[in-house]
C-alpha cells in the first residue's frame, strides 16, 4: 500500500532541527517506508539528517510518501504534525 | 619576569562582546580536537572490519556520554538544551550518517577518522547551499556530534570539565547547549569562541549565569594555549592573553569598580563633578583600546585623560605604520559626548622591539631607556606617531602627553621635534590639528620638583601618579614584599602633589592627574582640596567619584587637605582620611579600608 500526500510548511521556522526531529520520531514509528521529497529530491523521511538536508524553510511544500502495510496511519500521523505546525507558532 | 616574557607572549585579541562584565584567569581549552586528529589510508582491506567495528564503538560511546549529560541535567534548566541533545542523539542514529561513513571506510580504504571527515564535509557542503540560514546554521548540530565521535575514536578522553580545580576562562570553538550545560554547575569566570554572534547559544547562557563571554574571536582556540594568563572583558570584546603585571593590575582595578556600579550610580554619572559650593571637576576617563570607548561614555567620562598607546606596538613584527598609528588616533578624537582627548605617547622600553638586537635588556628597565627617553633616541619612530597624533587632531580636541620627562631638556626637545613635524605636515598640505595642547606628564620626582620652569613650556600637566609615587617613595609596587609601603597618602607624596598643581596654577597652566589615585574615591576630598583641574581615571570608577563630589565642597575639601598636611606620618593621614570620609559618607564607606 503507498499513501501520498503534499503538505505545507506553516510553521515560521521551516522544517528546522526540532520539528525535523518530531517528524523522524513519528516516521519511525511506522513500519512503512517513508520517502519525503521536495523539488524533485528524496530523502529517508526516517533520517534527520536526510531532512535537514531538504532544507524546506516556512511556506514550502514538501510531498510525503508512505510505502508498507501502515502507509495509511503513517500518512495521516504525519499529517498531523504539519497541521499542527509541529507544535509550534 | 624575562623567563615568563619570553615564553608567554603578550597579544590581545578582538571579538564580539556578547555579555559584560571583566574576569582575569587562565584559559582552560575546551575540547581541542583537530589539529591531532590522524587521517590515514588502511594498508589492507582486511583491516576494513576493524575500522568499522571502531567507527560503531565510537558512536555507541558518544551516545552513551550525550545520554548521561541529558540525565546530569535534568530537571535543572529549562527544556531547551534537552530537547537539542535529543537532536544530537538522533543524529547518531542516523542510518544515512552510518551509512555513509561505513561505505567510505569500504569504498575508499581509509580509516573511521578520516571517512567521518568525508561525511562532514559531505554534509557541509550540502548545507552551505541552503538558501535558508537558521537551516544553514544547524550544521553545527551536526559538526558538534562528527566531532564527539571523532574524540572518542581518538580514544583520548578529553580532561572532563569536572576535573578543573580551579575558576577557568573557557577557550572553546564553539560551545553546545551540552557543553554548558555541564558547566553550570562548575565556575566558569568567562567564555571566549571562535565561532558565534550576539544571539548565539554561547552569549545567552554568559547572560544568564552573569559572566563575561566573548565570541566571534576566529582563532582564539589556535593562539591560545590552556594555562595562559587571560583578561576578558565582555563589553569592549577585548581579550588580553598573558598581560604584563601592570596591565593585569590594572585590569583588576577595573574589574573592582565594575563589580561596584550599580545602576542607580548611573544617575551620576550623567551631571557634572560639582561639589555643593559649585567647584567644577572636568573627568576624564584613562583607556587603551578604542572599544572602551562607548563605555567610558555611558560611565560619564567628559574627555579622554589618557589614551595609552602602547598596545598599538605590542606584539608585532614590524614597527606600526603611520597609517596604522592614525587609524587608532583618528577614532580617538572628536567623539561625541567627549570634549577632549589626551594621547600619550609611547610608554615602554626599547626591549619590546625584541627584533632589534641592540636593544639589549636591561638590569633596571623601570629606571632604564624608555618613554620619552626612548624616542628622543630614536627619533623618526617618534616622529611616525607625531605625524599621526598631530594629523588626528584635524578631527577635534586634542592634547598630547609625553611620559617620563625628568628635566627641561627633554620637553624642549620633544617640543622641537614636534614642530619639525607639524611643519612637514603643513608644507605636505595635510589636513592637521593647529591648537594641539602639548603637556608633560609629571610622573619623575624631578620633573614635580622643577615643574615651575616645565609649566613654563607646556600647557598642561598630568600626574601620573602610579610611578610618581613609585619613584618618590622607592617602591615597586608590583613586588610582594614591600608594596605595604605603596602609599598615596605619604606625606611627601602630597606635598609633592601640591606643589606641582600649585606651580601649574601659578603659570595659568591645567593641572590633571591621570593615575589611579585620581579615581580612588577615598581620596575624593583630598584631591578637590589640591584644586586639581581634571580626575581621569578608570571609567567604571567615574559613578561614584562623581557621586561623592556631587556631595561634598569645596571648603571642607580645602580644610581636610590643610589639616592632614600638617601631620608627620602616612599612618596619621591615612587614619584621619579614612575616618573623615567614613563618617562623612556613611553610605559609600561601609567598612572600607579595614
Amino acid at each position: 500500500m503507498t499513501e501520498i500526500r503534499t503538505f505545507e510548511l506553516k510553521n515560521k521556522l521551516g522544517l528546522h532541527a526540532r520539528a525535523a526531529a518530531k517528524l523522524v520520531s513519528a516516521a519511525r514509528g511506522f513500519k512503512s517506508k517513508i520517502v519525503l521529497e521536495r523539488d524533485g529530491r528524496e530523502v529517508n523521511g526516517k533520517s534527520l539528517l536526510g531532512i535537514l538536508t531538504l532544507a524546506c524553510p516556512q511556506g514550502s511544500r514538501v510531498t510525503v510518501r508512505a510505502e508498507g502495510a501502515d502507509a495509511l496511519q503513517a500518512i495521516e500521523s504525519l499529517e498531523g504534525l504539519f497541521e499542527d505546525k509541529f507544535g509550534e507558532s | 619576569m624575562s623567563i615568563t616574557d619570553d615564553v608567554k607572549k603578550t597579544f590581545v585579541l578582538k571579538g564580539i562582546g556578547v555579555s559584560p562584565g571583566i574576569a582575569c584567569g587562565k584559559a582552560f581549552l575546551f575540547d581541542p580536537l583537530g589539529s591531532d586528529l590522524s587521517l590515514y589510508k588502511l594498508s589492507d582491506t582486511s583491516l576494513i572490519p576493524q575500522e568499522i567495528k571502531r567507527f560503531e564503538a565510537a558512536l555507541k560511546e558518544s551516545e552513551r556520554e550525550l545520554r548521561a549529560i541529558k540525565d546530569g541535567i535534568h530537571g535543572k534548566i529549562g527544556s531547551e538544551p534537552l530537547y537539542i541533545i535529543d537532536v544530537h542523539l538522533m543524529l547518531l542514529r542516523d542510518q544515512a550518517f552510518i551509512r555513509h561513513t561505513v561505505g567510505h571506510i569500504k569504498e575508499s580504504c581509509v580509516n573511521a577518522e578520516w571517512a567521518v571527515r568525508m561525511t562532514l564535509d559531505q554534509y557541509r557542503e550540502l548545507f552551505d547551499r541552503v538558501e535558508d540560514e537558521y537551516i544553514r546554521s544547524r550544521f553545527s548540530d551536526i559538526q558538534y556530534v562528527g566531532k564527539r565521535i571523532l574524540r572518542n575514536l581518538s580514544g583520548e578522553k578529553r580532561t572532563p570539565f569536572s576535573e578543573i580545580r580551579e575558576e577557568v576562562i573557557v577557550v572553546a570553538s564553539d560551545l553546545s547547549p551540552a557543553d554548558t550545560a555541564q558547566m553550570m554547575v562548575h565556575k566558569v569566570l568567562g567564555f571566549a569562541t571562535d565561532m558565534g554572534g550576539k544571539t548565539s547559544h554561547t552569549a545567552i547562557v554568559a547572560r544568564s549565569i552573569e559572566i563575561p563571554a566573548i565570541v566571534g574571536l576566529q582563532n582564539i582556540t589556535r593562539v591560545v594555549k590552556t594555562n595562559d594568563d587571560l583578561i576578558i572583558d565582555g563589553t569592549s570584546g577585548l581579550i588580553i592573553v598573558n598581560p604584563d603585571p601592570e596591565v593585569a593590575r590594572r585590569y583588576q582595578e577595573k574589574k573592582k569598580h565594575y563589580e561596584l556600579v550599580q545602576e542607580d550610580f548611573l544617575k551620576y554619572a550623567r551631571l557634572p563633578a560639582m561639589t555643593k559650593d559649585r567647584c567644577r571637576v572636568d573627568i576624564g576617563c584613562n583607556i587603551e583600546f578604542i572599544e572602551e570607548i562607548p563605555s567610558a561614555v555611558l560611565h560619564g567620562a567628559e574627555g579622554i585623560g589618557l589614551y595609552r598607546t602602547e598596545f598599538i606596538y605590542i606584539n608585532r613584527d614590524r614597527l606600526p605604520t603611520e597609517e596604522e598609528h592614525f587609524a587608532h588616533y583618528r577614532q580617538v578624537v572628536g567623539i561625541e559626548g567627549l570634549a577632549w582627548s589626551t594621547i600619550r605617547t609611547f610608554d615602554l622600553g626599547g626591549d619590546k622591539f625584541t627584533s632589534d638586537p641592540k636593544l639589549a635588556k636591561e638590569m633596571n628597565p623601570q629606571l632604564g631607556l624608555r618613554a620619552i627617553r626612548f624616542c628622543l633616541k630614536e627619533v623618526e619612530q617618534f616622529k611616525v606617531q607625531l605625524r599621526a597624533i598631530i594629523r588626528a587632531g584635524a578631527f577635534g580636541k586634542l592634547r598630547v602627553m609625553f611620559p617620563m620627562v625628568s628635566g627641561i631638556e627633554e620637553i624642549h626637545e620633544a617640543k622641537r621635534i614636534f614642530d619639525i613635524v607639524k611643519g612637514d605636515l603643513i608644507e605636505e598640505h595635510v589636513p592637521i590639528g593647529r591648537d594641539i595642547e602639548i603637556g608633560v606628564m609629571i610622573e619623575v620626582p624631578s620633573a614635580g620638583i622643577v615643574a615651575e620652569e616645565l609649566a613654563k613650556e607646556v600647557d598642561f600637566f598630568s600626574i601620573g601618579t602610579n610611578d610618581l609615587i613609585q619613584y618618590v617613595l622607592a617602591i615597586d609596587r608590583i613586588n610582594e614584599r614591600v608594596a605595604y609601603l605603596y602609599e598615596p597618602l605619604h606625606p611627601a607624596v602630597l606635598r609633592l602633589i601640591a606643589q606641582i598643581t600649585a606651580a601649574g596654577h601659578r603659570n595659568g597652566i591645567r593641572v590633571a592627574m591621570c593615575g589611579e589615585m585620581a579615581g580612588e574615591p577615598l581620596y575624593a576630598l583630598i584631591l578637590l582640596g589640591l584644586e586639581l583641574d581634571e580626575l581621569s581615571m578608570n571609567p567604571l570608577g567615574i559613578p561614584r567619584m562623581k557621586k561623592i563630589i556631587q556631595n561634598a565642597t569645596l571648603q571642607e575639601s580645602r580644610e581636610l587637605l590643610n589639616k592632614v598636611l600638617a601631620f608627620n606620618s602616612a599612618t596619621e593621614i591615612r587614619d584621619y582620611v579614612e575616618h573623615y570620609m567614613r563618617r562623612r559618607f556613611p553610605e559609600e564607606f561601609q567598612g572600607a579600608g579595614q
